[in-house]
C-alpha cells in the first residue's frame, strides 16, 4: 500500500472504529497502533498524525511509541512478513540454513523487501516455540516444526500467494507438550472454582492463606506474592475515580521460556481465576492481561473464555453473586519488546508508552498502573494463586522446599530426547530434570534463559530453588557438542536487540560487547576482548537502569568463567588486533578506480616502494 | 629526585597521517624548550628530520587519523618500532576533520569528483599505483593498533605537548590537568 | 529537631525531607557528574554520570531520595573509572568532533571528560550518519551530538507546553526526533525564546549565524573546571538562559 492512497477522509473512516473501540484514551495508544496497523498494513506517517489528532496527543510522542516496538512497521513490510525466531534452541536446530534457504528460494535479502512488495524475511527475538522449533511467524502467526521440505511448501505458497488461511492446518499446530505434572497441571479445575473458593474465604481470609503459602512470584525475582498483595491493598487510591488493578504479566520474553503459553493454551481459566482472586484479595475491579506480541494467535480464544466467563457470572457486576464484587479482566496486546517483561516497563506499555522501565520508589503496590496501586503478577503465579485458594496455604506450603514452597513449571528446550513442560516440585536437582527429559551428553543448561545463569557438568548436582538456583522456567539444555561461544554469542546479540536505550550504559554497553563477540567470531579477537567484556560486564550490572542491563552480560561472564577454551580456541594472538577488515575497507576504491596492482590489496602493498620496511 | 630514570639520550619519531600539520606546528611551538628537547632525545623518522623509515625508537607521535593504505602501514611500522606509541590530536585520537567523510559513500564520493561534477570533461578517477588507496572509512588509530597515550586537541598546545612529553622523560605517569587538557 | 543529613565521602551533608542525593550534593556545593538531570526539571535518570554508591549499593544520585544516615561515595577511583566509561560510550555512540562544534567551551559532556581525564573514546566509534536539521530558520539542530538525555523534551513539554520534542527508535538506534510529519524542525511551532533551546548540554540546538562571539579559550569551562561551578550548576533555573551567554 502506497503512502498517497491516504486522503483525510478515508483515513478517518479507517481510524474512526478503532479509536472508538478505545474510547479515544491516548493511554490505550499501543492498542489503537496495533488495531490500525492490523488495517492498514502498516504505520505511514499520515495515519500516524491522524492518530495524535484524534487522541489530542503530540505527534511526536506517537511517533515515538509507534518507533519502539518491533512490531509496529513506519514502512511497508512485505505482504508477508517472515520472522524466523532466533533463539539459540532455533538455531541449533537448524534455524539459520532455513531462514537463507527460504531467502534464496524467493530471491530476498534478510531484512528487506522484495521489490514487488510481496514479502519480507527477518529474524526475530524467541517466539516461545522452542520445544518445537526450528519456529517462524508468518504475519503473526506461528509455524513450529520447520523442516528443509516446509520452507520450500511455504515458499511456494508465498509465490502463489495463497492466504495464509489456506495453508495446510498443520504448519500452525502448537503444541502443549506437557511431559511431567506435578500439583498445578495434574488437576483440571471447573473454571470459578478456585474464585469461589476465594469469595467463601473472605479477602482477609485469603490473604492469610497467601501469607501462609509463602507463595513466591515465578516470574524469576521471586519476591513473596502476599507481601506485594498486602501492600497493594493497605496503599489508598488516588484521585475520586481511584481503582486499584491486577495485572497479569504474560509478557513471556525470556528466550527458552514457553510455560506460559501453555498455561494460557491450557489453562486460560485457572489464570483468570487467579487474576479474580488476587482483584478479590486485594479490592480491585479491573484485570489486565498483558499478552505478548507473539502470542496474538491465543487472543481469539481467551477473549472467547473471557466471553464465557462473563456468561457464567465469573466476570463483571456482582460476579459470583456477591453485591461487593465487581471484576472486569481485559487484554493487552504487546508488540515485541523484551523490556516490556520487566514490570514497570510493563505498565508504561500498558499506558500506551514507550515501554522504559520507571524510576522505583514508588513501587506498583503503591502507584502502579494509573497512578493506582498495582498488583504485576506473572502467569504461573497467578495460577498458584487460584491453587491456594481451592486448597489451602497451609497444602501449599508443604510442597516443594521450606524457602521455596509449590512447584515450578520447567521450559526445557536444547539438546534433549523429549522437550516440553515439565512441572516439579521445588528442589529438584538439575541431574534430575536432565536425566528426565532424556539429556544424555549435557555439557551445560542455561537456566532462567540469558539473563539466568549458566551451569556446566559440574553443578548438576545443584536444585531448582530460590535458595540455589532460581529460575523464570527456561531450562536451556547444551550437548558436549555445542560451540558455547555461539551460545553466548547468540544471547549478546539478543540484549543488544532488545535494549530499550534509556540508559547509557545498557544503550551502548550492549552493542559494545556483541562487537566484541562478532569481533571473537572472525578469528580477529584477542585477550584484549576478554577484557573489555569483563569491564563493560561490571559497569552494566553496576550502573544500568533495570534488570536487562545488569544481566545482560550474565551469558558472557558464564561462559567465560567456565566454558573459556571455546573462546580461547579463537584468539589469535595475546596483544592486539583491529575489528575492521583492511583489505575490505580498501574494496570501495579498488572498484572505482579499477586497480589491482599490489598496492590496491593491502596484504600485498608492503612491497610498495616507499611505504613501509 | 629531579634525575631522569634514564641518562641515555631517548629516540623519538614523528609522523603526520590523516591529520594537517598542525600538531606539528604545536610541537615547534615549544619554542627554545626545543634545544632542551634535543638535549634529551634524538629524532628518528619525522618530517623534521626527513628520515623517511623509523628504526628501532623509544617514543612515537603519530598525527592525523587513517584514511588510506599508507596511513595503515606507517601506522603499524611505527607500532613494529617504538616502544610507546602515542596518539596526537584529535584527528588520531577519534578521526577528527578527515572523518567527517564517514556518513558519505566514497564510491559516489569519487564519483562526483572526478567524474560528474559539473566542470569535468572525460574525467577518470585516479588509479596511478604510486598513489595510496583511500579506505572506505577514515578510523582513529587506536582501532588500527595499540596505542599507549593519548594527547588529545586541534591541536593540542606546545605547553600540552611539553608537560606531557617531560613526564614522560622523566618517568612520571603523564597527566593534562586544566587548561592544558582540552578537545578544540 | 536534629537536621538529617548523609555522609557524602565522609562530610555530612544535610537535607530536607524529599531531597535526593544529587539535590543535597549540589546545595552543599559539591560536585556530583551529571548530564541529564538539571535542577529545574524532573530527574530521570538515564545518563547514568551521577552514578554513587549509597550503602554499598551502586545507584544514581539524581533519583533516589537522601536518607538519614545513609552514607555515600562520590568521587572515588572506581565510580570515577565507570563515569570515564559512560562517557567514552557517549563519545563513539554519537559523533563528536569538538574542533568544529560551537558549543565546544560550553559543553558539559565535554567538560566532563576534561574533569574526569578522559583522554581518548578508548571504544571504535560507531560514526552513526545522523543528518542535521537545518530547516529552522532560526535554528540548527545537529544530532550527531546528541547524548539523549531528553532535557530538550522535558523542557518542551514541561515548561514550553509545546512537545517539540520527543524520542523514537529503541535500544542503540534510540533518536531524537520533531512533532512534525515532515520530521523537520521548521514545521514545528518551536522558537528560540522556548526555554528548550537553552537546555542542551552539548551542541545540538544551535542559534543560526551566531558562531564564536567568545573565543575558543575563553568559554565556560575553559576559564574553570566544571566541578568548581557547581554554585552555578545548582542554581540554574526553568527560566534562566544558558548557552553560555
Amino acid at each position: 500500500m502506497s503512502e498517497e492512497s491516504f486522503d483525510a477522509e478515508r483515513l478517518e473512516e479507517l481510524l474512526r472504529p478503532v479509536v472508538d473501540r478505545h474510547g479515544g484514551d491516548p493511554l490505550q495508544l499501543v492498542q489503537i497502533l496495533r488495531e490500525t496497523q492490523d488495517v492498514v498494513g502498516y504505520l505511514p506517517t499520515a495515519v500516524l498524525t491522524a492518530i495524535a489528532t484524534a487522541l489530542r496527543l503530540p505527534r511526536a510522542q506517537v511517533e515515538g511509541v509507534a518507533g519502539f516496538y518491533s512490531f509496529f512497521h513506519l514502512t511497508p513490510p512485505g505482504r508477508y512478513r517472515v520472522l524466523f525466531s532466533d533463539n539459540i534452541t532455533d538455531r541449533m536446530l537448524g534455524s539459520g540454513e532455513l531462514l537463507d534457504r527460504l531467502c534464496n528460494k524467493l530471491w530476498i535479502e534478510r531484512g528487506k523487501v522484495s521489490e514487488d512488495g510481496l514479502l519480507s524475511v527477518d529474524r526475530t527475538s524467541c517466539t516461545g516455540m522452542c520445544d518445537q522449533g526450528p519456529a517462524l511467524l508468518v504475519n503473526g502467526q506461528p509455524l513450529t516444526h520447520l523442516s528443509g521440505e516446509r520452507i520450500d511448501r511455504i515458499s511456494e505458497l508465498i509465490r502463489a500467494q495463497v492466504p495464509l488461511a489456506d495453508w495446510p492446518a498443520e504448519y500452525f499446530r502448537v503444541d502443549d507438550n506437557i511431559r511431567r505434572r506435578d500439583s498445578l497441571l495434574a488437576t483440571e479445575w471447573p473454571a470459578g472454582e478456585a474464585l469461589r473458593a476465594a469469595l467463601a474465604r473472605g479477602a482477609e481470609a485469603m490473604l492469610a492463606e497467601m501469607k501462609l503459602s509463602n507463595l513466591r512470584g515465578r516470574g524469576g525475582a521471586g519476591f513473596t506474592t502476599a507481601v506485594k498483595w498486602e501492600s497493594a491493598r493497605r496503599a489508598p487510591c488516588h484521585g475520586e475515580e481511584g481503582l486499584r488493578y491486577v495485572v497479569c504479566n504474560a509478557d513471556e520474553g525470556e528466550p527458552g521460556t514457553f510455560k506460559d503459553r501453555v498455561l494460557l493454551s491450557s489453562y486460560a481459566d485457572l489464570v483468570f481465576d487467579g487474576m479474580s482472586v488476587a482483584g478479590f484479595s486485594i479490592g480491585a475491579s479491573k484485570g489486565l492481561l498483558y499478552l505478548r506480541g507473539e502470542y496474538a494467535y491465543l487472543l481469539p480464544a481467551l477473549r472467547e473464555k473471557l466471553e464465557r466467563r462473563r456468561r457464567s457470572g465469573l466476570l463483571g457486576r456482582a460476579l459470583c453473586g456477591q453485591v461487593a464484587f465487581d471484576f472486569e479482566i481485559d487484554i493487552h496486546l504487546g508488540a515485541g519488546a523484551y523490556v516490556c517483561g520487566e514490570e514497570t516497563a510493563l505498565l508504561e506499555s500498558l499506558e500506551g508508552r514507550r515501554g522504559i522501565p520507571r524510576i522505583r520508589p514508588p513501587f506498583p503496590v503503591t502507584a502502579g498502573y494509573r497512578g493506582q496501586p498495582t498488583v504485576v503478577n506473572n502467569v504461573e503465579t497467578l495460577c498458584k494463586a487460584a491453587l491456594i485458594a481451592i486448597r489451602g496455604g497451609a497444602w501449599f506450603a508443604g510442597l516443594g522446599t521450606k524457602q521455596s514452597t509449590g512447584s515450578k513449571l520447567l521450559s526445557i528446550s536444547g539438546d534433549v530426547e523429549r522437550p516440553g513442560i515439565y512441572e516439579y516440585p521445588f528442589g529438584v536437582s538439575v541431574e534430575q530434570v536432565l536425566q528426565d527429559c532424556g539429556a544424555g551428553n549435557a555439557q551445560a543448561v542455561q537456566v532462567s534463559g540469558p539473563s539466568g545463569v549458566c551451569l556446566a557438568t559440574h553443578e548438576f548436582s545443584r536444585r531448582i530453588a530460590f535458595e540455589d538456583v532460581p529460575t523464570a522456567g527456561a531450562f536451556m539444555v547444551f550437548g558436549t557438542h555445542r560451540d558455547m561461544f555461539e551460545v553466548a554469542r547468540n544471547f549478546a546479540h539478543f540484549f543488544k536487540h532488545e535494549s530499550c536505550g534509556f540508559c547509557t550504559p545498557c544503550r551502548v554497553g550492549t552493542s559494545l560487547v556483541a562487537n566484541c563477540m562478532d569481533k571473537i567470531a572472525k578469528g580477529l579477537g584477542t585477550q584484549y576482548e576478554i577484557n573489555q567484556i569483563f569491564k563493560i560486564h561490571r559497569l552494566l550490572h553496576a550502573a544500568s537502569h533495570c534488570g536487562l542491563g545488569q544481566a545482560a552480560c550474565n551469558p558472557l561472564f558464564d561462559t567465560l568463567q567456565k566454558f573459556r577454551p571455546a573462546y580461547e580456541r579463537r584468539l589469535c594472538s595475546l596483544d592486539f588486533e583491529p575489528a575492521f577488515d583492511l583489505d575490505q575497507a580498501l574494496a570501495a576504491a579498488r572498484q572505482m578506480t579499477g586497480r589491482n596492482d599490489p598496492g590496491a590489496h593491502f596484504g600485498l602493498a608492503a612491497r610498495l616502494p616507499g611505504v613501509a620496511s | 629526585m629531579d634525575a631522569p630514570i634514564t641518562q641515555r639520550k631517548l629516540r623519538l619519531a614523528t609522523a603526520s597521517l590523516a591529520g594537517c600539520f598542525g600538531c606539528h606546528m604545536s610541537l615547534l611551538d615549544i619554542d627554545e624548550r626545543l634545544f632542551e628537547l634535543v638535549e634529551r632525545v634524538d629524532f628518528d623518522r619525522s618530517p623534521l628530520t626527513d628520515i623517511k623509515h623509523c628504526g628501532p625508537c623509544d617514543i612515537g607521535l603519530i598525527e592525523g587519523g587513517i584514511c588510506n593504505a599508507e596511513n595503515v602501514h606507517v601506522l603499524r611500522e611505527f607500532r613494529r618500532h617504538c616502544k610507546v606509541l602515542i596518539a596526537v590530536g584529535a584527528c588520531a585520537v577519534n578521526g577528527g576533520l578527515p572523518a567527517q567523510r564517514n556518513h558519505l559513500d566514497l564510491g559516489l564520493c569519487l564519483q562526483e569528483i572526478y567524474l560528474t561534477a559539473p566542470d569535468i570533461v572525460g574525467g577518470q578517477i585516479p588509479n596511478d599505483p604510486e598513489l595510496p588507496l583511500p579506505l572506505d572509512k577514515v578510523h582513529p588509530i587506536h582501532e588500527i593498533v595499540r596505542i599507549d597515550y593519548f594527547i588529545p586537541g586541534c591541536p593540542p598546545s606546545g605547553d600540552a605537548l611539553w608537560k606531557f612529553l617531560t613526564d614522560l622523560l622523566d618517568g612520571r605517569t603523564p597527566r593534562l590537568g586544566h587548561p592544558l587538557l582540552h578537545f578544540d | 529537631m536534629k537536621q538529617a543529613s548523609i555522609l557524602l565521602d565522609g562530610l555530612p551533608v544535610p537535607f530536607d525531607a524529599g531531597q535526593t542525593i544529587m539535590d543535597a550534593a549540589l546545595a552543599a556545593g559539591i560536585f556530583i557528574p551529571h548530564l541529564c538531570h538539571h535542577p529545574a526539571f524532573k530527574p530521570q535518570g538515564s545518563c547514568k554520570l551521577c552514578t554513587v554508591k549509597a550503602n554499598g549499593r551502586y545507584v544514581s544520585a539524581c533519583t533516589l531520595p537522601a536518607r538519614d544516615g545513609m552514607e555515600v561515595e562520590n568521587n572515588t577511583p572506581d565510580l570515577n573509572d565507570k563515569r570515564r566509561t559512560l562517557l567514552q560510550m557517549l563519545f563513539v555512540e554519537g559523533n563528536h568532533f569538538c574542533p568544529s562544534c560551537e558549543q565546544s567551551g560550553n559543553c558539559m559532556l565535554q567538560a566532563l571528560a576534561y574533569e574526569l581525564e578522559m583522554l581518548s573514546p578508548h571504544f571504535d566509534q560507531f560514526y552513526p550518519n545522523r543528518p542535521v536539521d537545518a530547516s529552522h530558520p532560526e535554528v540548527l539542530l545537529d544530532f550527531n551530538r546528541c547524548i539523549l538525555c531528553e532535557l530538550c523534551v522535558r523542557a518542551s513539554r514541561d515548561v514550553d507546553g509545546k512537545s517539540v520534542f520527543s524520542l523514537s527508535g529503541r535500544g542503540i538506534n534510540k533518536h531524537l526526533i520533531v512533532n512534525a510529519e515532515s520530521g523537520r524542525l521548521a514545521d514545528t511551532d518551536f522558537d528560540w525564546a522556548d526555554k528548550a533551546a537553552q537546555v542542551c548540554p552539548v551542541g545540538v540546538i544551535l542559534k543560526k549565524r551566531r558562531g564564536f562571539a567568545v573565543p575558543i579559550g575563553k568559554r565556560r569551562y575553559d576559564i574553570e573546571p566544571i566541578a568548581r561551578q557547581v554554585e552555578s550548576l545548582a542554581a540554574r533555573r526553568a527560566d534562566d538562559m544558558g548557552h553560555g551567554d
